[in-house]
């Protein structure tokens, strides 16, 4: 199985290729990805060096143009698509289905892969995007339980990517729109979700309240950890309960599965972050390389280090990581 | 004699769990509501099995003897082999056009030759994607609920040119729906697993209101769906709509009060605005900032978000 890590900028990426990833991967610097944050992403210049520098370690690189071209701003993603492929990128990773139409008539040859957000939950879907745009590999939302993701990579048309490690979106990817109800900008318009530029944070006598675009995200009492507004991640009052009504503060981490997803067949494992830190993609590709090369040596006998589990929870929000829906009960 | 409206309305999907004489109930008196196209269907989750693909069969032929156009919609996140069997059944039904509401139902329509609508969650924002879905045998579609006045003004004028002149339907009216996930939100509420929820969320005919530790409605809990809390209500915007080349605009169904929804977009649609605001029958706060180009929570016409 391969290895895919973020790249948010050049360190990172160097850092990613060095601790062993097979695959990294990026985006440019403007709304046509879905990590669009302030100071990310790469310029061609940097995107140049980084391909070079993967390169040279025999390692591959997939340019991530996830967001949806919007009726104003057209040529700014297939420009994007442009670029990446005279940067020689070895793959576009695409969602939107006329982008993906483009791709594959303007650069038959640069292989495409279906990114989480064009929503493919099933062998039929993803028949549908590989017989229209012949894609190389789909990454599955992170919706689907074991027993599903079983099924579906029985009958799957194309090599299959799944989400290993790293922030825990639980809408289906693509077509969740809560951030733009709140705040204008959706992942699908802007390639951003709950961003920063509506945070506020405010020291009250109830506590510290987190808000997005003036809405009470999370309010937290002395002492409690508190979490960046995503606002799926906060506490909502619902008939009388105030809890995590939708998710806990929680990052997914699928370490244990890796015996079972390397027998389905699954090709890659992707790590999300390319907002994060070169420390920390850093040291989640130096657990996930080890992991993958102690799998490979004996899969049959492949069992999670607690040190790895326990240097994972530290890089995870809240602390704390779960299977998410791969694990039914989650659900 | 009145000039026919240019604008058709139509009656969105149920969104939520009804029992089958509520559905019952609601479709018989829809059908003499000026409403020109009805679509049918359980759109959210596939253990909401109070109503069967014959059923929604049964009420397609009777609202279409009332003069109805009926679609059947396809639920938006297919997961299983079985969501995926009774996908095929639904495309296979041989009397309605099919919604589709994600790639799966893409598939399954296109190699049948099957015309169909595409449903709003296919994320259609641009002149090529929807040459895409044209040659796949497009009928009709639905502009992304995020979408505002401007840019759907721009891309149904752009997709005139390059010649895709299918008709735009508009999210017009109710609790837009905005996410789907794996996990049911309602299940959760009452502390239940979802394979074992004991369909709660029929007990909540218009969802289950999440609110902001200062007690602001923020979304509504619909099973496995998260809704606006707000009511997107584009009545006023109408005129504006039409103009911008939109065909149809779409009601989504409420639990009460639908009648008087229906009716106030039917005067509305004629030109004949302001009326006596109906809403007031429903309680619920209005939206309509997307089509401002705000967020979707704004309410334009009052100043608040």
């Amino acid at each position: 199985m391969e290895l895919v890590c973020p790249a948010g900028n050049l360190p990172a990426l160097k850092r990613a290729v060095d601790e062993g990833a097979d695959a990294v991967y990026f985006g440019f610097q403007n709304a046509t990805n879905a990590r669009q944050f302030a100071g990310l992403n790469f310029t061609d210049k940097r995107a140049r060096e980084g391909i070079d520098y993967a390169h040279k370690q025999g390692k591959r690189v997939f340019c991530a143009i996830n967001t949806y071209p919007q009726p104003d701003g057209w040529q700014q993603w297939t420009r994007a698509v442009d670029q990446a492929a005279d940067l020689g990128v070895d793959a576009l990773i695409l969602a939107d289905m006329g982008l993906l139409d483009y791709a594959t008539q303007h650069h038959p040859d640069v292989a495409r892969h279906l990114s989480v957000q064009g929503s493919a939950t099933s062998h039929e879907a993803l028949r549908f995007y590989h017989e229209h745009f012949g894609i190389k590999r789909a990454v599955l939302p992170r919706v689907l339980s074991i027993t599903q993701v079983r099924d579906l990579a029985k009958q799957t048309p194309v090599e299959l990517e799944v989400f290993a490690f790293g922030s825990l979106c639980i809408m289906a990817e693509g077509r969740c729109y809560l951030s733009s109800y709140l705040t204008g900008e959706s992942p699908n318009t802007r390639g951003v979700c709950s961003p920063a530029a509506h945070v506020r944070w405010e020291e009250t006598p109830q506590g510290l309240e987190s808000r997005l675009n003036n809405v009470l995200i999370d309010r937290y009492a002395e002492g409690e950890r508190a979490g960046y507004p995503t606002l799926c991640k906060g506490r909502f009052e619902v008939a009388g309960e105030t809890y995590h009504a939708i998710e806990e503060p929680t990052s997914l981490n699928t370490l244990e599965l890796l015996p079972e997803l390397r027998e389905l067949g699954i090709s890659a494992v992707k790590i999300e972050g390319r907002q994060r830190s070169p420390a920390y993609v850093s040291k989640v590709a130096g657990i996930w390389r080890q992991a993958l090369d102690r799998l490979e040596g004996a899969p049959g006998r492949f069992h999670p280090e607690h040190t790895w589990m326990a240097g994972l929870a530290e890089l995870s929000e809240g602390a704390t990581t779960t299977l998410g829906a791969y694990e039914r009960r989650w659900k | 004699m009145s000039t026919p409206p240019t604008l058709q309305l139509s009656l969105g999907p149920v969104l939520f769990y009804w029992t089958r004489e509520h559905y019952a109930g609601f479709y018989r008196e829809a059908a003499d509501w000026p409403v020109e196209i009805i679509t049918l269907g359980e759109t959210v989750c596939s253990r909401r099995r109070d109503m069967k693909l014959d059923d929604w069969l049964g009420i397609g032929r009777e609202l279409t003897q009332s003069g109805k156009q009926v679609v059947l919609a396809s639920q938006t996140l297919i997961e299983s082999e079985a969501d995926l069997r009774d996908l095929r059944k639904l495309c296979d039904n041989g009397d309605f056009i099919v919604e589709a509401n994600d790639q799966s139902a893409l598939q399954r329509l296109s190699n049948a030759g099957l015309p169909f609508v595409a449903g709003a969650a296919l994320n259609l924002y641009n002149p090529a994607t929807l040459d895409v879905m044209k040659r796949a045998g497009m009928q009709r579609w639905q502009a992304p609920v995020e979408m505002s006045r401007d840019d759907l003004t721009q891309l149904i004028a752009d997709c005139h040119q390059t010649g895709v002149s299918q008709p735009c339907e508009v999210f017009a009216y109710g609790h837009l729906p905005l996410a789907w996930s794996s996990r049911c939100f309602t299940a959760r509420r009452h502390q239940k697993p979802k394979d074992r929820c004991q369909f709660v969320c029929q007990k909540y005919p218009e969802g289950l209101v999440l609110r902001s530790q200062e007690s602001r409605d923020v979304f509504t809990l619909n099973g496995i769906q998260t809704l606006s809390s707000a009511c997107q209500d584009l009545r006023h915007e109408l005129p504006a709509m039409a103009e911008t080349g939109v065909s149809v605009a779409r009601l989504s169904p409420r639990a009460e009060g639908m009648a008087e929804v229906v009716s106030a977009f039917n005067q509305a649609r004629q030109g004949r605005l302001p009326i006596p605001d109906p809403l007031t029958l429903v309680d619920a706060e209005i939206c309509d900032g997307y089509w401002y180009g705000q967020p979707g929570m704004d309410n334009t016409r009052t100043g608040a978000n």
